[in-house]
């Protein structure tokens, strides 16, 4: 075994194409727990959790846009100015294991293993962020839905570094909660995020550990997107019920040893109707102006 | 992105299957030799380099106790690949205070009777020291979510939160005493 520490970009990438089948280890929350328990052998190493470029990101008023490097922790994604900027990836960042996971866990890395439990996952889902790729000499972006193929599986190629992500800074709300044995240090039963857009007048909902990826459900966001008032900030109280029903029945949740579908299934539709119930706080205005 | 390594700028370190590699660790330059290149940082400070302080538990960063700073970043030793921390600064339990003379944060567990079997210990102290570091005064339950990577089997908790409330009451009265 042999073990590259790259300090920039180009180092990193080099190593990747002299030796594609290298892995790459970003904070090591997930792989190193599979090399020490001998699940997993690397025969090389490139680490790019020192990478400079991977661990900035920019904020570009102009186009709307967060680029966040992949090489960006937990930690800093949970305070401001990012939280700010992505609320619910705050959020998320947040309820990720412990603060020594969260000084260690990096975003391109949850986005790597692509787990249908990974908690920052659900909210790029939602944004419809995007997936910036490189190898030596060439970069692509993969829509983040397009991103994994399968629960650990993606469309990442053998001497391609996952860069960065880019998502949209909305305006409206959005949030993101989750469902776990504990607070701290838990994996998500299951997880969801709500972001509303009023420029765009919609309103997106993405869920976690309850399919073979993060899903979005369409037919539940066009309910609540059609009954919304995104000016006065008001749904009615009934759609709110109907928006839980569409969620839960978009999920597509297996029994394990972590929960059962039955218990996924229903803690979707309960989720589901508290972020629309947050991002819509006056389900009836009060006072007779409406 | 066009990145440009600054004139002088170490390049990418290599460090082969049995190669010997140099960490800073406490303030020295200890070598690691006849080490395997896939060892975690905790296995590396406990069997490599004989600093028996962090502890080794669970392995896969629930527990706790093997927190250490790498860059003055509280991090989970197991969860750490030693040759890639070549060039950081790590702070063991070791580094934070020399035997017979603890802490203040060691000190009010003592008092606090926040040490039962003692083995998550070192973590709750390294944790403490970085939560205080950051947050002086924090609230109980900022103490309770920055401590919530720790995991004590015996005391409940209770006389933990007590030890490190009462170090920030005793910093606080010796920053003020300070300044009259």
């Amino acid at each position: 075994m042999s073990v590259t520490v790259a300090l920039t970009l180009d180092e990193a990438l080099t190593a990747l194409a002299t030796d594609p089948a290298a892995t790459v280890l970003a904070g090591g929350t997930d792989l190193m727990v599979e090399l020490n328990g001998g699940h997993r052998r690397a025969a090389s190493v490139v680490a790019v959790n020192r990478v400079r470029e991977l661990r900035s990101w920019r904020h570009d008023p102009a186009a709307g846009t967060l680029w966040l490097g992949a090489a960006v922790t937990y930690t800093e994604i949970a305070q401001e100015p990012i939280a700010a900027l992505v609320p619910a990836l705050a959020q998320a960042a947040r309820t990720v294991g412990s603060p020594q996971i969260r000084n260690a866990a990096t975003l391109g890395g949850n986005v790597g293993t692509a787990s249908p439990a990974g908690d920052g996952l659900p909210v790029l889902a939602a944004l419809d962020a995007v997936v910036h790729l490189a190898s030596a000499g060439a970069t692509r972006d993969v829509p983040f839905a397009e991103f994994a193929t399968g629960p650990k599986r993606t469309v990442l190629q053998p001497g391609e570094l996952i860069t960065g992500v880019t998502v949209p800074v909305l305006h409206g709300y959005q949030g993101y909660s989750k469902v776990g044995v504990r607070n701290a240090m838990v994996i998500a039963t299951a997880s969801a995020c709500l972001a509303v857009d009023v420029a765009s007048r919609s309103v997106r909902f993405a869920m976690g550990s309850v399919g073979p990826v993060i899903l979005r459900a369409p037919e539940a966001e066009a309910i609540a997107a059609a009954a919304a008032d995104f000016d006065a900030g008001t749904i009615p109280s009934e759609v709110v019920e109907r928006f839980g029903a569409a969620a839960g029945a978009a999920a597509r949740p297996i029994d394990d040893h972590r929960s059962t579908a039955a218990y996924r299934r229903r803690a979707i539709e309960v989720l589901a109707r508290r972020l629309l119930a947050r991002a819509f706080p006056a389900g009836a205005p009060i006072g007779g102006d409406a | 992105m066009s990145p440009t390594p600054d004139a002088g700028e170490i390049g990418a370190d290599h460090v082969g299957t049995n190669q010997i590699y140099v960490l800073h660790v406490n303030g020295q330059d200890r070598e690691v030799r006849d080490a395997w290149v896939g060892e975690s940082l905790l296995y590396v400070l406990r069997e490599r380099l004989g600093l028996m302080g962090s502890k080794g538990a669970c392995e896969q960063g629930e527990c706790g106790s093997c927190s250490v700073l790498v860059d003055d970043e509280l991090v989970c030793g197991c969860l750490v690949l030693a040759a890639t921390a070549v060039g950081q600064r790590i702070v063991t339990i070791e580094g934070i205070a020399p035997v017979g003379a603890p802490s203040d944060v060691q000190q009010a567990f003592v008092d606090a009777g926040a040490v039962q079997c003692g083995f998550c210990t070192p973590g709750l102290i390294m944790a403490t020291h970085a939560l205080l570091d950051r947050s002086p005064e924090p609230t109980e339950y900022e103490i309770r979510e920055e401590l919530s990577g720790n995991v004590c089997r015996c005391t409940g908790y209770g006389r933990i939160i007590d030890a490190v409330q009462r170090v920030a009451v005793a910093r606080r009265g010796a920053t003020s005493g300070g300044a009259s």
